[in-house]
């Protein structure tokens, strides 16, 4: 314990004021045989500490590839970040060397991904795996590591942590193995943490598990958490904030509940309208036609218009900026936005 | 599909295993003739009666032996009525999805019977085994891997023709193939393309397509959206509720994503472990559970609503589900379960409808295996 | 019972997921239909090694098929009067003197020539028997399983266990005349269990592909599953072994000719060996047959190289 405290001593939590970490104008594209893929395009946002960020999008919308670029795990080539700021405590990482970046990752910055068990190594242990962390950046002795590994296992809530420190991954269920990444991730009390789809490979049961626990811990460390998904459902249950991607932009940003009473852009409407509810039947779904962009061929104009309803002649020939979404009558509306010509109409008609 | 209604008390409409006629199998004739004969809307036309899978363990290079066994489905029943939707619905390993494969005859059954109108498959052989073929398709989950990559297009969808060529002449093949196509909402010029040309949901119409070349009429779904993306799942439910009224399919749909069960589900079956918990109507079953283990299931469901999040009651379960290979004793569910008492683990729970709701007129009276059965709703913000 | 035939409905338009196939055929117009063979050959066509090797094996056909186009000269009358002191004029490119004589007074430019077409032989004869022989084993194995495949696979190991050279050269020492077929036969004999080994895991995990299972679901029998769908996609490593393996067998062959196992008549390896008793003297005699057999071999291996990339899922 007392290494640990040691460790997060340096970190300044709210140190400036600023945000945790903030995307400023990020670009990424990967260069294939067919082209080049334009993944990301031009996307802000920022987390704070003690918040949960829910980037919210389909795949193919560059929900992941911005995460793999905070995190600094892009493979570069193919991919190329031409432009774009990654401010994590008001320092952009991508003006950093190799050498600062690795400290971030993994100390200040963790993440976890949606398949554990291609995630861990599977020829050792998970104690030695959760101990290495300790070893490696500590410097601590083999013994201390496993004690802090059966720890960690108890904070993940495994039971029998200390008998099943020696256990390989596959001998996990998966909701425990993904319960073993989080205890990875949370090895040295990171600042921030990246879940992809943390809970995408889970069972509904296990999945509610997990998401408590992760939420739970978020709390008492009080850590920035960004959570990527596709799935409304779990965004609903723990984000304060939703970033929906479409096509490598985000299309609206808002407070959780506002987003789900209000949708201030088509398409984040046409996915509330198009899931079926759990507590009554229903008519038919509405169903969002077309199909999502193609990253090679994406649509002039606004990328969703050949699935809008809405779409006029502007969508088709104007990208949508970010607008800021107000009340009929102007006053604001706190962190939302729209990328949509006709988010009045969409809003409030 | 009020139609149904009349089913509600399912003991009724369950004809005894006994009274199914069961054919010799020198009288194939007469066997192809009772699967080609049509079915009244709300009779059942599938039937299944203690459903057992079992997977041998075994060890040892050239000579096997076998040490024991994953219990992947051990003694399922239900019927599927005609015209109807039958959602069957659990966690990974519960056995679904070999339920699925069982019905296919994909795999070999170790006990127990499935009757389609009254022949039992698992032992029909030849043109009884190929007729019934032709009137059971299925669609599957990974629209990625379940399409021949070699294959274009008119292949895929064209197969089943080479296969049965008695459903469609020669000459008539093409122009099936690209009605089909536009059936699903596909462009029948696609006929040429190969399925990596195509998006996944495009594939997934394809798939379907294929599962309807030869008019079947039972359509075994084995998570048909769960590889989609949100805004081409819906796309394909209502295909699939379309063309159910369109063609008279009766499905069983087998997913884990409860909200969509209930979308296109006549009839719920919750399995945990190889075993039916609790089956009934989807409102039986979603708004008046009595199971624990469906009330847990249910309550554990992300609602993509914050405002319910605050008035529901989540039941978090502990643990993970046992082996298959070695399950609990008595009732399954006991080791995660909160009303687990000595009973459960000494006396097997039974399929049936709860003692104490057999004589009051309530949606909570419906098949539940659980000793300690009681209504609880979870779905609903308190 | 539902009938397509009869499509009352005209859905498309008025579905509600109608958009679909609107805009798909926009977003589709400019793609062809493509084959995973198509993109294959595509890749192929782009990529510079394949330009070079199969230039160069179009040349090694050319000669075997028609030595007589490139000399005049033979390869076996010897004229004792230019016997191997008659060193090579390089500046006579074609001529029978361009690459200077053997010690028997023979052409060695017309036995470098002649002899292409025993490696070329050797080498497609035996690649086609252990692709054939390989693939079937292989496949039975997989696609079997169980007891079959039990046996099949201890039998493919007492073959791999045999040290391939040290099991072609006993069996081809009981043979006095060893003609291109015997030959074939005994590099075959302990060659196929590497494509065997290839094939069996590829049908295993081909086997278990869903397209497999929706094929059995709509009842195809064992040969159409097998030649339709399990087949097709196995081919690819099939194909890229094999074509590797077309360099090797060429070089065994002029191993084997080197210890005085190999072909009977003339081969480039007959000529290295007969060369090497003389590399003081003339090192043509060795030199110019040792350069055509790398450059078969080299040329074989790029190909291989070349279509594993253009096969190989994970680079596309």
């Amino acid at each position: 314990m007392t290494v640990i405290e040691e460790v997060s001593v340096p970190s300044p939590r709210d140190g400036d004021g600023g945000p945790l970490l903030e995307v400023r104008d990020l670009h990424v594209e990967f260069h294939t045989r067919e082209g080049v893929v334009k993944a990301v395009n031009g996307v802000n946002y920022s987390v704070d500490a003690g918040e949960t960020l829910a980037v919210l999008g389909e795949s193919g919308s560059g929900k992941s590839v911005t995460a793999q670029a905070v995190m600094g795990i892009l493979d570069m080539p193919p991919a190329k970040i031409p432009q774009g700021e990654i401010l994590f405590r008001g320092q952009d990482m991508l003006k950093m060397s190799g050498e600062e970046r690795r400290k971030i990752r993994g100390r200040r910055i963790a993440m976890i991904f949606q398949d554990a068990l291609s995630s861990l190594n599977p020829v050792l242990s998970v104690g030695y795996q959760l101990g290495e962390m300790f070893r490696v950046h500590q410097g601590m002795s083999k013994k201390d590591a496993k004690a802090k590994a059966i720890e960690l296992m108890d904070r993940v809530k495994i039971p029998a942590a200390a008998a099943r420190v020696n256990d390989y991954p596959h001998q996990f269920s998966g909701g425990m193995r993904q319960r073993i990444m989080i205890a990875m991730a949370l090895a040295l009390e990171p600042d921030l943490i990246i879940a992809d789809e943390p809970t995408t490979a889970l069972d509904v049961t296990v999945q509610a598990q997990v998401m408590e626990l992760l939420a739970d811990l978020q709390r008492e460390y009080n850590m920035g958490l960004i959570l990527i998904t596709h799935d409304l459902g779990v965004v609903a249950d723990v984000a304060d904030k939703i970033a929906v991607m479409y096509a490598g932009r985000i299309v609206e940003r808002a407070p959780v509940h506002e987003l789900y009473k209000r949708p201030a852009h088509p398409y984040t409407r046409g996915l509330l309208d198009s899931i079926p509810r759990l507590d009554q039947k229903g008519q038919e779904l509405y169903a969002i036609k077309g199909l999502p962009p193609n990253l090679l061929r994406v649509p002039s104009g606004c990328a969703f218009n050949p699935r809008c309803p809405k779409a006029q002649d502007i969508c088709r020939t104007d990208i949508p900026d970010l607008f800021p979404v107000t009340e009929p009558d102007g006053s604001e509306l706190v962190g939302r936005a729209s990328a949509c010509h006709f988010w009045k109409e969409t809003i409030h008609g | 599909m009020a139609e149904l209604s009349k089913n509600d008390e399912p003991q009724d409409a369950t004809p005894n295993v006994s009274d199914v006629e069961v054919v010799d199998a020198h009288s194939e004739t007469e066997a192809v003739a009772a699967i080609e004969a049509p079915v009244e809307r709300g009779e059942p036309i599938l039937q299944v009666r203690d459903l057992v899978k079992h997977f041998p363990l075994t060890q040892g290079i050239l000579f096997r032996k076998q040490i024991g066994a994953v219990k992947a489905v051990d003694g399922v029943s239900f019927d599927l009525y005609q015209g109807e939707t039958l959602g069957i619905v659990g966690e990974s390993g519960c056995g679904k999805s070999t339920v699925a494969k069982l019905l296919m005859n994909l795999e070999q059954v170790t006990a127990g019977e499935i009757f389609y109108k009254g022949q039992d498959i698992t032992k029909l052989s030849g043109r009884a085994q190929k007729a019934v073929r032709r009137n059971i398709q299925m669609v599957f989950q990974d629209p990625y891997t379940s399409l021949n990559p070699r294959m274009t297009v008119g292949d895929i969808i064209g197969e089943p023709y080479d296969i049965h060529p008695e459903v469609a002449p020669k000459g008539d093949r093409r122009r099936k193939v690209q009605e089909l196509l536009d059936v699903v909402g596909l462009n029948p010029e696609y006929i040429n393309r190969y399925p990596h040309q195509f998006s996944g949901g495009q594939r997934q119409r394809i798939g379907i397509a294929r599962g309807l070349a030869l008019n079947p009429e039972v359509i075994i779904c084995d998570e048909p959206v769960s590889a989609l993306d949100v805004s081409v799942q819906a796309q394909v439910i209502n295909l699939m509720e379309r063309l159910q009224d369109e063609f008279n399919l009766s499905y069983i749909f087998i997913a884990h994503d409860l909200s969509i069960v209930r979308h296109i589900s006549d009839r719920v079956g919750v399995m945990y472990l190889g075993k039916i918990a609790e089956i009934g109507s989807d409102e039986q079953i979603y708004d008046h559970p009595t199971h624990p283990y469906t009330q847990a299931l249910l309550s554990a469901v992300p609602v993509p609503d914050p405002e319910a999040r605050e008035g529901r009651e989540r039941i978090i379960l502990t643990g993970d589900v046992p082996s298959p290979a070695n399950p609990p004793s008595g009732c399954r569910f006991r080791t995660r379960c909160w009303k687990a008492q000595d009973k459960c683990a000494q006396e097997e729970p039974l399929l049936a409808v709860p003692e104490r709701f057999k004589s009051v007129d309530t949606p909570a009276a419906h098949e539940s295996a659980c000793h300690f059965a009681e209504e609880k709703d979870v779905v609903h913000a308190a | 019972m539902p009938d397509v035939t009869k499509t009352d409905v005209k859905t498309g338009a008025q579905d509600p997921v109608g958009g679909a196939p609107a805009v798909a055929a926009l977003e589709a117009k400019p793609e062809k239909a493509r084959s995973l063979w198509g993109d294959a050959w595509a890749d192929l066509r782009r990529s510079w090694i394949f330009i070079v090797s199969s230039v160069l094996i179009f040349i090694l056909l050319l000669i075997t098929f028609f030595p007589g186009w490139f000399t005049s000269a033979e390869p076996i009358l010897g004229d004792l009067s230019k016997h191997y002191l008659q060193k090579p004029k390089l500046g006579d490119i074609g001529s029978a003197d361009w690459l200077g004589y053997d010690q028997q007074g023979r052409s060695v430019y017309a036995r470098v020539i002649y002899g292409t077409r025993a490696s070329i032989a050797v080498g497609f004869g035996t690649t086609l028997l252990v692709t054939l022989l390989g693939s079937l084993v292989g496949m039975i194995a997989g696609y079997f399983g169980g007891v079959v495949d039990s046996v099949l696979s201890r039998l493919t190991d007492v073959f791999f266990g045999i040290p391939f050279l040290l099991g072609t050269m006993v069996v081809l020492n009981s043979f006095p005349d060893r003609t291109t077929w015997i030959v074939i036969g005994a590099l075959g004999l302990f060659g196929w269990t590497q494509i065997s080994r290839v094939m069996r895991g590829a049908v295993i995990t081909t086997k278990q592909a869903d397209y497999v299972q929706a094929a059995k679901a709509l009842g195809a029998g064992t040969p159409r599953i097998m030649f339709r769908h399990i087949l097709p996609n196995t081919l690819a490593p099939v194909i890229v072994v094999a074509t590797i393996s077309l360099g090797v067998y060429i070089a065994a062959e002029a191993t084997l000719s080197f210890l005085g196992l190999g072909l009977s008549g003339v081969s480039w390896g007959n000529d290295i060996s007969d060369g090497g008793n003389q590399i003081r003297v003339a090192q043509w005699i060795m030199l110019y047959p040792s350069i055509m057999l790398s450059i078969t071999v080299l040329a074989f291996i790029m190909l291989g190289e070349a279509v594993r990339n253009a096969l190989d899922p994970k680079m596309r």
